[in-house]
């Protein structure tokens, strides 16, 4: 449904997105992370039709972004990251005038605004005044705005920033139901947002896309050794060394401190230890280990790693590559 | 039609926002007291001269200042406010045309301009109920506002496509219009070869024939030349975020 191939945009002397390349097929929802500046909105405002690239190509459904804009501009919408609506005209008459720019036919013009104001849950606003409105129900205008005309694609840039906890549950919710038949791109730089809504998750970082995979391959990927984390109730040093000689282990470090637990003091108290290793499940080891020695066993749980991580990891080892 | 879709949406907003109402408002106390100091002077000390040369003609270089006031305000928020809020993102997004957006904006200026025009029309309404006179000539000089009107908004929104600031839109625009008037004062400064270019090319010269009572073909085609080059301007002017450096 997507294809950009080979995508290069440069703002005068800054290159906001370098050679970028990825696919998305029809009814895929893709998150695309990145830090702030990194080019997620420049490859949207690319895929809106906002400005063309600077060189490459980019399709929506097969359509040429920069020669057959107006096919492209038909079947995409589009939320922009400021959210920008006109916030002198009321929510209504707003929509009426998306639905006109967007070609929907004068006698369904009624209904189709009706529909998005239903579906976005407009209704008790629908006469007011944008500008009088609160964020999250302008917010909710945006999308309405975007979903206006039913297109097949849907492009939201930061869909959930500057709204309330619940808000953002809410449309995240939206947005899934949304991508059942749809094909949606949103962009975020809050990651749990990716991993409840996305089939797949493209990180960019400095105009550059560090990989384009489902979250499970992510993980499989970077995660080469696996985790346990051990919660003991006996002497420190010797569960380290136990635990070091287990088959497959590459290391043991004790667990820091996390937000809800702080390290135990010398001496006494549980230890809590992550035993890093590689090849089969060693969890039974590990509780053997610690039941021939008649120590506590508390916990022993394996440890995933966290979208965070896996993010820190690829800017990271993105940075690293260029430095070399 | 989506000239119609963006027009309808700018009137819209130029009535909601009460700025069409202001400067209505404005623009007629001006022209009505212009009016009326005219018609006085004409009572006065030009009943035995001829109408047109001393109550038309002054009536009609003063309307012709009062839109050069008035303009630069109607025509500042065209692209200025888009581009300062972000819309101008939604109106490039979706399926519109950049020379559809530019007529629907332009139309709906020149619109709300000749309205504010049309009312005026009641002074000469008035004026003819206590005295008789020939309508040929204000109609001519009418003709000449509205036609001299859409050039100057052709002018602005050019002026307006190039910066998202509202208030360098409007100065920008009073300093283009200013120019083009004082451009032929000083006809020694210029020499006599220079004088002859540059007031045919002058907007204000051209309309003094229509102030006379005079319709001139030459004169009109001028006037929907300079709006046409504008508006081609103003749609360059937009085409250039295909090729500029703009975030």
């Amino acid at each position: 449904m997507i294809e950009v191939d080979n995508v290069t945009k440069q703002f005068g002397p800054v290159l906001a997105v370098d050679r970028v390349s990825f696919h998305v097929a029809r009814g895929e929802v893709v998150g695309f992370l990145g830090p702030n500046g990194a080019g997620k909105s420049t490859v949207m405002r690319i895929l809106a039709c906002f400005f063309p690239p600077t060189s490459g190509k980019a399709r929506v459904g097969g359509y040429d972004v920069t020669s057959h804009s107006l096919e492209v501009r038909r079947m995409v919408g589009y939320f922009p990251e400021k959210a920008s609506v006109y916030s002198d005209l009321s929510v209504r008459a707003f929509l009426g005038f998306v639905a006109e720019a967007k070609d929907v036919p004068r006698r369904r013009r009624a209904q189709e605004v009706g529909r998005v104001i239903d579906s976005c849950g407009l209704k008790e606003v629908q006469n007011r005044i944008i500008g009088q409105l609160s964020k999250g129900y302008r917010q909710r205008v945006g999308i309405a705005q975007a979903l206006t005309s039913d297109p097949e694609v849907l492009i939201l840039d930061e869909p959930t920033i500057g709204l309330d906890p619940e808000q953002v549950v809410e449309i995240r919710k939206f947005i899934r139901d949304l991508g059942k038949e749809r094909t949606v791109i949103l962009s975020t730089h809050i990651l749990p947002e990716v991993s409840t809504v996305c089939d797949r998750v493209i990180v960019i970082n400095r105009g550059r896309i560090l990989t384009s995979e489902s979250l499970k391959e992510l993980r499989a990927q970077l995660q080469r050794t696996r985790r346990v984390r051990v919660e003991v109730e006996g002497p420190r040093d010797q569960a380290v060394e136990a635990f070091s000689r287990l088959p497959g282990v590459v290391r043991v470090e004790e667990d820091g401190p996390t937000e809800d637990r702080e390290l135990p003091a010398a001496g006494g108290g549980p230890v809590s230890l992550v035993v890093e290793y590689e090849g089969g499940d060693i969890h039974n080891e590990v509780s053997r280990t610690v039941l021939e020695r008649g120590w506590g066993l508390l916990e022993v749980r394996s440890v995933e790693l966290t979208l965070e991580d896996i993010y820190l990891k690829l800017i990271h080892d993105s940075g690293r590559a260029r430095e070399e | 039609m989506k000239v119609w879709c963006v027009f309808k949406k700018e009137l819209r907003l130029y009535f909601g926002l009460f700025i069409a109402y202001s400067l209505a408002a404005s623009f007629l106390v001006l022209s009505g007291y212009f009016f009326y100091t005219d018609m006085i002077f004409y009572d006065l000390f030009g009943t035995f001269m001829d109408i047109t040369s001393s109550l038309w003609q002054y009536y009609f270089l003063d309307l012709r200042f009062v839109a050069m006031l008035i303009i630069p305000l109607l025509t500042m928020r065209l692209f200025a406010e888009e581009k300062k809020l972000g819309t101008i993102e939604l109106l490039w997004t979706y399926p519109l045309k950049d020379l559809h957006i530019i007529l629907g904006k332009f139309l709906a200026c020149v619109f709300i301009f000749e309205l504010m025009v049309a009312c005026t029309l009641v002074y000469l309404v008035m004026f003819a109920s206590v005295y008789t006179f020939d309508w040929g000539p204000p109609l001519a000089g009418y003709l000449g506002v509205a036609l001299l009107g859409a050039t100057f908004i052709a002018c602005g929104t050019f002026i307006s496509s190039l910066t998202e600031n509202q208030a360098v839109s409007a100065m920008s625009t009073y300093g283009l219009l200013v120019f083009f008037w004082f451009l032929t004062w000083n006809e020694e400064a210029l020499g006599p070869q220079l004088i002859g270019i540059v007031s045919r090319l002058s907007l204000y010269d051209r309309f003094e024939d229509f102030a006379k009572g005079v319709i001139n073909t030459k004169d009109i085609g001028f006037f929907v030349l300079v709006t046409l080059l504008f508006l081609y301007l103003t749609l360059r002017s937009l085409e250039s975020r295909k090729w500029r450096g703009m975030r």
